[in-house]
């Protein structure tokens, strides 16, 4: 590891500006607004699965004290509010296009899964709205539901929509069949495996809240939400939902309490509370309850995957062969249908020379909760089928499972490295990351903390996961052609003040990320001005031009790069004011640490000198150069950026009741160039613990029939401090080479790399007592009967 | 309605409230001290962690009527005329919090700890931290955070 | 949550006369487990009747010996309970349990007599009052530990009646081990055994619809206290609970594991 950087620019642990108001209790989350004249509304929504509904009554709740108003999915329909867009499509196998059934603000005629909105009511206090929702009579006509995958692809499978046979959202494809399958005809061993990914819930400690305001004299609507991408909300507002265009529109993400990715979707209640605003002519606010986020909130993952490696005998990989279904739920959240596709299958090569690669992805509906991204979003799953895959072959094979991995890296003389599916590499040490991880984790003496183990009753396992992921989404272009439907460049704006004080305008979102603190540190290392004097601004679509926000671990490596680049603009403009003070040309002027210089010279100007002259143009080159210091970029990425590592976990299995306790985690990752050390490894430790928590506690249940049983913290469980350890983490920087940071991301490493490695830890210490496979979560009981099973007991 | 009257970092209140105010409401919404967050409905996240006679309370598990003749101590009321108590500060220096939402019932609960084991091992601290969601940290750097404050406020600083 | 009237009594007696012919009204301790149903709308009652006005009254807030009994207050907290000198010299087992129920939070409201009169299949205090024998004291009589859990949530109080006190004959030796659930905390399975001059008690939280005790590892127990004698005593599945998210074949192998922990971390 390198020697702490100093100072406040690129590579410095500098403390976070954002941290005093947090820890005095100053922040400002959504549900901490109260406007002038608030109301209150709270949601009836469906207790079935899949209703039609008869009726809804709403006198009752009317009457109650307090109440403004019931609304329901009629009266939107009569305001001509539109439906939910899925803002990506996916073309099918055949050419066809998936099928993307409506998906209205609230439902009219039936409900699709527990949880969607069927009324809205909106009182003068909350307690007040909750009493309301109660008396809201809703005649269900309750039908028959699907909740799981292999359920809604069987045959006779209750339908979720008409226009979906089969439950079929789209049937897609990627790589290269024929050549595939000559891999597999020629391959010595054949290694399959079926395994499902469980499905999550985001579960950011703050829950999603939305104050819409409509002001009748400006005519003009505000909203304030959990949003980890505000223009993005306002975009769909304006040209799907709402229907209001832009200017008349602003929305403001103020602190948000986490995002994790459940906060980048445009929701119905953001749309919703707008319009009730006007319907009611007072700013109406609503928040979600925990229980209510499970049954709102898009989930995560949940897969069912079948997968077969081919092999060599001395365990080089040929071909890699990938049948999923993805469970969409019951429609299809923002970015739902990239996230099976796009975002995992383009990533079944993980860190590997595969020769040749064949994925095909099957979406289903199903009567659930819409599933989208959540943290890693697409590149976990492809990571824990291959990582699963590597582990299992090097057991049938005899080798050790470090080497067969050593053995198929990448080496770093390949990149750029094109992959069977699509992607093409930039840059990657990937064998310096497995050395650098078994070394920190003492590797060689394993066997000795094992025989430790032992003596205290517990089986002690060793797991191991190299990966690799995809972030910085992602060049416009590139993701147009694939059916997005937006761009995903990211906007900045760097103002200079007359004093030399800097605001800096970003389209990227802060929920954690620490963004007023890193980007500060872009512009102290550029501009070479205190990070005291610069004021990061995120947030709001009044005060910002535009953005896409923050999800795939793209703010860094994208947001930041609008950032450079718009710097880049002020400090060109500078060099033509420096070079008129300095009466010298523009070409000999030269910027560094904060000064412009002749060059060759001690003639010299401090940045602050000519943003001075830039707003007091006395002595001006005027005829050529605007005065003012003020400029705006925006990025659009040249490809993704491709972090990875090695991920190493051990865990001491308690053989008599299956509870697995993860005692080590040792991971070196490659996530390009860093900003600040510090917030970098607190974005690792984060990752880790979320991706720790799906591989051991984490599921959301449905019964058969679409009820959630795992509907709150009761009985979800979230990972508390006690079920982690500390965690070690290092860095070998190989820079991005295609973006001006050469950052390349670092939010989702975590929960992409660790999982499969705690996997494969259980598995290792259950190996000698026969077992073999074992399904995320690994809970005591699934491993107390996975133990029981391989000794011929019942499973 | 009834008659709550209760000290909220050191001030006196008296406040009017339904008998099923929750104590969390009557300090966010009748108070508008707002740095005190609801994270779940069934008791399990801790950030609405507050100190009720100090002890360290969850808010939404408390009704307001309740407080009655109680000190109440909020996020609020722990730093001195504008400076960070030992276990905030340790919070800054150690990067124990991202997005903040957990941040005012885990310091709570954070001080609490160290105030009745001054001296506490990184597994007492992570136990004692078992009412506390956090989703951004992984814990890791609260559990340095909690740990670097007990030596500070072993030091006499509070 | 629905609306109530509050009250806030200034003596059990007073207390009892709120409750006496009000079905729906209910007694409100620490609240740790009667707000979050109520939140939930599980519980809807009209009146909710504080204890908070009695800490002063009759010993409810007290830990006292008496006689050979360690004696503990109706309203005193589980973390009063874990942190007391006298419990952890007399039956420092009983400590264990108390520190070891919910999170601390939890632990500085919840109260012994809140818990007891709650009667959750899953808590962890019923574990104890079983295996120790102890007694439940109320306003007007006595209820010996065996005849005071009746059923899921329910237990021999009338709807009047308000617990005082719990008296726990001091054993020999006790341990608690619990398995708890990975969200919720409570017992997944809960066992509390005791070692007394005339035998051993064996206890049993959150296997069942309620605490239930295990006559053939006491027995067992009785003749040899020793992790070996109960190591291939168990208990049958079929009355176990079901439905829930552990098996009833799973819950009824932590009996015996729990229980052999529990017997090894006597002292």
């Amino acid at each position: 590891m390198s020697e702490p950087v100093s100072g406040q620019g690129m590579g410095a642990s500098v403390l976070r500006k954002e941290d005093r108001r947090f820890l005095l209790g100053k922040g400002r989350y959504t549900d901490d607004y109260l406007l002038p004249g608030q109301t209150h509304a709270v949601f009836v929504r469906s207790p079935h699965a899949h209703a039609k509904i008869r009726s809804i009554d709403a006198r009752q709740a009317l009457a109650a004290p307090g109440v403004l108003a019931v609304l329901t999915g009629e009266d939107a329909v009569a305001d001509d509010l539109g439906g939910i867009p899925c803002g990506w499509t996916i073309t099918n196998k055949d050419g066809s296009k998936m099928v993307a059934p409506p998906h209205p603000a609230m439902v009219k005629g039936s409900a699709r899964h527990t949880g969607d909105p069927v009324a809205m009511v909106i009182a003068e206090t909350r307690a007040q709205a909750r009493d309301a929702a109660q008396l809201v009579e809703v005649d269900y006509d309750p039908l028959p539901a699907v909740a799981h995958l292999n359920a809604a692809v069987a045959e006779g499978a209750p339908k979720v929509w008409e226009e979906a046979p089969g439950n079929v959202c789209f049937d897609w494809h990627i790589g290269n069949a024929a050549a595939t399958e000559a891999e597999f005809a020629q391959a010595d061993r054949v290694i399959s495996l079926d395994l499902t990914n469980n499905r999550v819930a985001p579960n950011a400690i703050e829950p999603r809240a939305a104050n819409g305001n409509y002001d009748d004299v400006a005519d003009r609507y505000t909203l304030y939400t959990t949003s980890q991408n505000p223009h993005l909300t306002r975009l769909l507002l304006a040209a799907y939902t709402l229907k209001v265009p832009e200017h008349k529109l602003r929305v403001v993400a103020p602190d948000v309490g986490g995002g994790f990715g459940s906060k980048i979707f445009h929701y119905a209640e953001e749309l919703l509370v707008l319009w009730a605003s006007k319907r009611v002519g007072r700013p109406v606010k609503w928040t979600s309850d925990r229980s209510e986020a499970f049954l709102s909130d898009a989930h995560g993952r949940d897969h069912v995957t079948h997968a077969e490696l081919a092999v060599t005998a001395d365990g080089k990989f040929r071909g890699l062969r990938v049948r999923t279904l993805a469970n969409m739920g019951a429609y299809l959240s923002t970015f739902a249908p990239a996230i099976p596709t796009y975002l995992h299958a383009t990533l079944l090569s993980g860190p590997y020379v595969i020769p040749a690669i064949y994925a095909e992805v099957k979406a289903i509906f199903t009567h659930t909760v819409p599933v989208d991204a959540v943290r890693g979003a697409g590149r976990p799953e492809a990571t824990y089928l291959l990582e699963r895959l590597v582990d299992k072959a090097a057991r049938e094979l005899g080798i050790d499972r470090v080497e067969i991995r050593r053995q198929n890296l990448i080496q770093p003389d390949q990149f750029p490295y094109q992959t069977p599916v699509a992607l093409e590499y930039d840059i990657g040490d990937y064998p310096a990351t497995l050395d650098m991880a078994l070394a920190a984790n003492d590797h060689g003496k394993f066997a000795e903390r094992k025989a430790e183990s032992e003596t205290r009753g517990k089986l002690r396992g060793f797991g191991i996961s190299t990966y690799i992921e995809a972030c910085g989404i992602a060049p416009s272009a590139l993701v147009g052609a694939l059916g997005a439907g937006a761009g995903l460049y990211e906007a900045a704006t760097v103002r200079v003040h007359p004093t030399g004080s800097v605001t800096v305008f970003t389209g990227s979102h802060s929920h954690g990320q620490g963004h007023e603190t890193t980007f500060a540190q872009l512009v102290n290392e550029r501009l070479g001005i205190p990070i005291e004097n610069i004021e990061v601004v995120h947030g709001d679509t009044d005060r910002i031009p535009f953005g896409m926000g923050t999800y795939g671990s793209r703010s860094a490596a994208v947001g930041g790069s609008a950032i450079v680049k718009a710097m880049d603009k002020i400090v060109d403009k500078g060099k033509k004011i420096a070079a008129h003070l300095l009466e010298a040309s523009v070409a000999d002027v030269e910027f560094a640490d904060g000064k412009y210089r002749v060059a060759g010279t001690d003639r010299e100007k401090t940045f602050g000198e000519i943003a001075f002259t830039a707003y007091v143009p006395h002595n001006y080159p005027i005829e050529t150069v605007e005065p003012g210091l003020e400029d705006s970029a925006f990025y659009d990425p040249k490809n993704f950026t491709f972090p990875g590592g090695c991920h190493l976990v051990e865990v001491e299995v308690d053989p008599e009741t299956g509870v697995v306790e993860v005692v080590d985690v040792t991971i070196a990752d490659d996530v390009g160039v860093i900003i600040n050390p510090m917030i970098v490894d607190g974005q690792a430790h984060g990752g880790l613990a979320h991706g720790i928590g799906q591989a051991l506690l984490e599921e959301c249940v449905y019964d058969a029939d679409g009820q959630l049983l795992s509907g709150s913290f009761m009985s979800y469980c979230m990972p508390r401090a006690a079920d982690l350890p500390s965690f070690k983490v290092g860095n070998h920087v190989t820079a991005c080479t295609h973006n001006p940071t050469g950052i390349k991301g670092v939010g989702e490493v975590g929960a992409i790399g660790v999982p499969p490695a705690v996997i494969n830890a259980v598995l290792d210490a259950l190996a000698p007592l026969g077992v073999t496979h074992i399904d995320m979560p690994a809970t005591p009981e699934k491993v107390w009967r996975a133990i029981r099973a391989a000794a011929g007991g019942a499973a | 309605m009834a008659k709550v009257s209760l000290q909220v970092n050191a001030k006196n209140h008296v406040v009017d409230v339904e008998p099923r105010t929750l104590l969390v409401d009557l300090l966010r919404e009748h108070l508008r001290l707002t740095g005190t967050h609801v994270g779940c409905d069934t008791s399990q996240c801790g950030a609405c962690t507050v100190w009720v006679d100090g002890r360290s309370v969850k808010s939404c598990a408390m009704l307001a009527v309740e407080a009655d003749g109680a000190a109440v101590t909020t996020i609020e009321g722990l730093a001195r005329n504008g400076e960070l108590h030992p276990m905030q500060a340790a919070f800054h220096t150690c990067h124990g919090l991202q997005c903040g939402f957990c941040t005012p019932g885990m310091v709570m609960r954070a001080t609490e700890l160290v105030q009745r084991n001054p001296r506490p091992t990184e597994d007492e601290v992570r136990h004692g931290l078992e009412g506390n969601f956090c989703r951004c940290t992984g814990y890791h750097n609260i559990v340095r955070a909690v740990l670097t404050a007990a030596e500070t406020m072993r030091g006499g600083a509070q | 949550m629905r609306n109530f009237e509050f009250h806030r009594p200034a003596s059990v007696a007073d207390a009892v006369a709120l409750l006496r012919g009000n079905d729906s009204a209910k007694l409100l301790a620490g609240g740790q487990s009667l707000l979050p149903i109520m939140k939930l709308d599980l519980a809807q009652p009209s009146d909710v009747v504080s204890l908070a006005g009695l800490a002063g009254a009759d010993g409810l807030k007290e830990i006292r010996s008496e006689g050979g009994d360690l004696v503990i207050g109706a309203l005193v907290t589980h973390h009063e309970v874990a942190s007391s000198p006298e419990v952890r010299r007399r039956i420092p087992g009983l400590a264990d349990l108390a520190g070891g129920i919910g999170d601390a939070q939890i632990r500085n409201r919840g109260t012994i007599g809140g818990s007891l009169a709650h009667a959750d299949p899953a808590a962890d205090y019923p574990a104890a009052v079983l295996a120790l024998g102890a007694t439940i004291v109320t306003d007007r009589r006595r209820i010996a530990a065996d005849d005071y859990f009746t059923g899921l949530f329910s237990s021999a109080l009338e709807a009047d009646e308000i617990i005082t006190a719990v008296r726990f004959p001091v054993p020999e030796c006790a341990a608690y081990a619990k398995f708890p659930h990975p969200a919720s905390k409570y017992a997944v399975v809960g066992v509390m055994v005791a070692k007394t001059g005339g035998g051993a008690r064996v206890a049993v939280t959150g296997a069942g619809s309620k605490v239930f005790r295990v006559p053939a590892m006491e027995s067992a127990l009785a003749a040899d206290f020793s992790t070996d004698a109960i190591r291939s005593v168990t208990v049958d599945p079929t009355g176990l609970r079901s439905g829930g998210e552990a098996s009833p074949e799973y819950l009824a192998h932590l009996v015996t594991v729990m229980a052999r922990r529990a017997v090894q971390a006597c002292r």
